[in-house]
């Protein structure tokens, strides 16, 4: 983990302005910030474990938990509110059994929400893996979530 | 690519690339924005290039003409692919189209009928890109050469002009000309502040210290508003263009894009695009040979749209969590890292080339008296041609929503247009024939914002949609201030209990001053414009709040606590489909019998309306 952190560290000329960008690529690397990497970032950066977690906590892309094997992220900007994002959401929720921000405890899933990806032709969006999925109903969510591995009823017959 | 180390070495190349494209020959753009990537524009794009293979046309179409071009704005209708010089526009194309699009249209020019554009009113068929409805309005200045760049190509940029304006500037105009021409241009600020740009270079320029700061700020926050992406995207150097001759105006040396990590094909595009522009010494030092020297470093924000806030931004820009200060002492004077610093929007710095290149006498006869050039909206929610639009300043809301936009689709009444993101404000339908420009906007108690246009039909709830602003702000406010923190957190609890039922008459007043608290309050943008939402719906569309709060009713049908579900035994059929899809067995019934719903089990989720092929399931 020190070498990684390291290498990622010094892609930045371990500049502290880059604080952001380089806990996004440990996230990246790690599946979210664990502990022992903050530290390393905190002694390599010469900035204060308290500095690294204010900027962990305070941007909502960070996670000091574990993230899940599949990323479900539902579109909650205005065009896809107009068109039922609330609805989708609810029904995510109610199927993973987590609300946004959590991971479900089989660390298969985590949900999310995002303000808005910008497809906003598409919407009602659900994300699922980084793949955007256009114009969802609680339906198409379903299959789509049985492909992924959850046990749910769709409307078509088994 | 050897770098082009002065003015005549950048024209001779422009000639060269010129030179090497015959005008006549067949050049297919396909549209990979986010929007088209994501209905597979990728895959069409794969499938053109094998099929021309295949099909033995390589001779007639080089690899090079096929081209993966940033969003034309027509997102509706996506994924996009227009066939040049004839500007043949094919829409929803899918994979299985391509061998008979190659083999007809691009072998023998003959047209695809059930691919273009088809009038919905008159059933016309339109086959040019320019000729569609959707485009006759606008004024694509910004955004039309999308269709032309492969958005990963320097060259495709040059080809078209691009960093002329930047030698035009860097050879024949002092700084202070740059300026000037900027401040006669009267461009505003396209972020959402309307602050005019040449004036905060000027101050920026005359400022006391160094360095001194370009920024771009690509942190486009506003849910429902995509243009910046689109730009930053499809065509980054004409970004870029614009901070280089922002930078030698001002006399900064550094300069920084601070772009959102939701958008990452943006990301990229503008990474490629600063390393294509430091091969080609349009970047570095000493560029052109003008003596003068500056480079641009990205960086990705974390998902915090208060960071869209100029000291926010300059605060997680130095690494450290992106909380606003107050702003006695401007950015010009001390922005980032307490240094004279310009930040711009990404449609800001877009529009700088044009004005260099055209001069501010043509850039200022667009618009109206107080707002110059065009703006790019994004026109979204529920409309049928959903996209991007690029329009004169003073066009009226209706030109905008219908004659360009079409419309609210499936027949239904249009409610209202929401403008300038999550502070914004609703606007009704008896204003419609606004001109829409940074005043007027204001004068309706909205604002131009960054340029989101979403627009609502009578199944929306405007109190709704107020509590969504509301939560979405309250959870996006830093903290640092209270009138913000907890104002927002308490006309949104108020909020829930009038749209669950519970609300009382005197709530209204509450809302009311309490809003003006916050917006006198609040340190920065954010909180003072917050209760905006909830300030025009309750001016425009009180009767909703009334029907809420006297009758508990959601006249839109929306608000959970306050409506049925129940299903019409006219046209019930037996199917099965919602008993099927009901997660909680609230519909029932024996196959082919009439179902029923059960009102004190069912959670509202709307699954068995979606899914009912007879319009048996009654929302009341």
């Amino acid at each position: 983990m020190e070498d990684k952190v390291r290498e990622i560290i010094s892609k930045y000329d371990s500049d502290k302005a880059f604080l952001v960008p380089i806990l996004q690529d440990v996230q990246k690397e790690f599946n979210h910030l664990p502990h022992k990497a903050l530290h390393r970032v905190s002694v390599f950066l010469d900035v204060p474990i308290s500095r690294i977690y204010e900027v962990a906590t305070f941007y909502k892309a960070f996670s000091l938990t574990p993230r899940g094997d599949h990323q479900l992220t539902v579109c909650i900007g205005t065009a896809c509110h107009v068109r039922g994002a609330q609805n989708l959401t609810d029904h995510i929720e109610r199927i993973l059994g987590i609300k946004p921000g959590e991971t479900s405890g089989d660390l298969k899933f985590s949900f999310d929400t995002v303000n808005c990806v910008g497809a906003c032709a598409l919407g009602p969006i659900l994300e699922a893996d980084g793949d955007y999925h256009g114009k969802m109903t609680i339906s198409k969510s379903n299959k789509l979530l049985k492909k992924l591995g959850k046990k749910v009823v769709t409307d078509e017959e088994d | 690519m050897k770098k082009i180390k002065t003015l005549e070495e950048l024209e001779q190349f422009r000639k060269e690339i010129q030179a090497q494209r015959d005008p006549k020959k067949t050049v297919i753009s396909i549209c990979a924005g986010t929007g088209c990537l994501a209905l597979g524009s990728k895959k069409i794009a794969g499938a053109i290039k094998e099929e021309i293979q295949s099909q033995g046309l390589s001779l007639k179409v080089e690899l090079s003409a096929i081209k993966e071009t940033g969003c034309p704005g027509f997102c509706e209708r996506g994924p996009i692919v227009v066939i040049y010089p004839e500007g043949t526009c094919y829409l929803g194309v899918t994979v299985e189209d391509v061998p008979e699009i190659v083999s007809k249209t691009i072998a023998n020019n003959e047209i695809i009928e059930r691919l273009v554009y088809k009038d919905p009113d008159t059933k016309e068929r339109v086959v040019k890109d320019s000729e569609i409805p959707f485009y006759k309005k606008q004024q694509r200045y910004l955004l039309g050469k999308n269709n032309f760049i492969d958005s990963k190509s320097i060259e495709d940029y040059i080809r078209l002009g691009g960093y002329s304006a930047l030698a035009k500037a860097l050879s024949a105009m002092k700084p202070d000309e740059v300026i000037q021409e900027v401040i006669d241009a009267d461009l505003r600020g396209r972020g959402g502040g309307g602050f005019p740009a040449g004036w905060k270079w000027h101050s920026t320029r005359n400022a006391e210290g160094d360095p001194k700061y370009v920024i771009c700020n690509a942190d486009e926050g506003d849910p429902g508003a995509f243009m910046d992406r689109a730009l930053l995207e499809g065509n980054p150097h004409s970004v870029l263009e614009g901070m280089i001759i922002g930078a030698y105006a001002i006399g900064s040396r550094d300069g920084y894009i601070y772009v959102r990590n939701e958008y990452p094909l943006a990301v990229t595009n503008a990474t490629l695009a600063l390393d294509q522009a430091r091969e080609f010494g349009l970047l570095g030092e000493n560029i052109l040979g003008s003596g003068f020297g500056f480079d641009i470093k990205i960086m990705r924000g974390g998902g915090a749209f208060v960071c869209g806030e100029s000291s926010a931004l300059f605060a997680s820009l130095e690494g450290r969590s992106g909380e606003p200060r107050a702003k006695y002492i401007h950015a010009t004077d001390k922005g980032l890292w307490d240094k004279p610093t310009s930040l711009n929007n990404v449609e800001t710095w877009a529009n700088v080339p044009l004005i260099i290149n055209k001069g501010a006498k043509w850039y200022n006869g667009i618009g109206t008296e107080g707002s110059k050039g065009t703006k790019i909206f994004s026109l979204v929610g529920k409309i049928s041609n959903t996209g991007l639009v690029e329009v004169p300043m003073g066009i009226t809301l209706r030109e905008i929503i219908y004659d360009i936009g079409g419309g609210v689709p499936g027949g239904k009444k249009f409610k209202a247009v929401q403008t300038g993101g999550p502070s914004g404000g609703c606007i009704p339908a008896k204003h419609l024939d606004t001109p829409v420009d940074f005043d007027e906007l204001t004068k309706l108690g909205s604002m131009m914002g960054s340029g989101g246009m979403i627009v609502m039909d009578e199944n929306n709830c405007m109190v709704d949609v107020a509590n969504y602003f509301l939560k979405f702000l309250e959870e996006e406010s830093c903290g640092k201030c209270t009138p913000c923190r907890e104002g927002i957190l308490q006309m949104r609890k108020i909020l829930d209990l009038i749209t669950s039922g519970e609300g009382k008459e005197e709530d209204l007043d509450t809302l009311e001053w309490m809003g003006q608290a916050i917006i006198d309050g609040s340190l920065c943008a954010l909180g003072g414009s917050a209760p905006n939402p909830v300030i025009t719906t309750m001016r425009y569309f009180r009767d909703e709040y009334e029907a809420h709060i006297r009758d508990k009713k959601c006249p839109a049908g929306v608000c959970k606590a306050l409506i049925k579900f129940s299903i019409d035994p006219e046209n019930c059929t037996g199917c099965h489909l919602c008993a099927r899809i009901c997660p909680v067995e609230a519909a029932t019934g024996e196959k082919k019998e009439i179902h029923t719903i059960d009102d004190d089990i069912c959670i509202k989720c709307r699954a068995c309306y979606e899914v009912c092929k007879f319009d048996a399931i009654k929302i009341m």
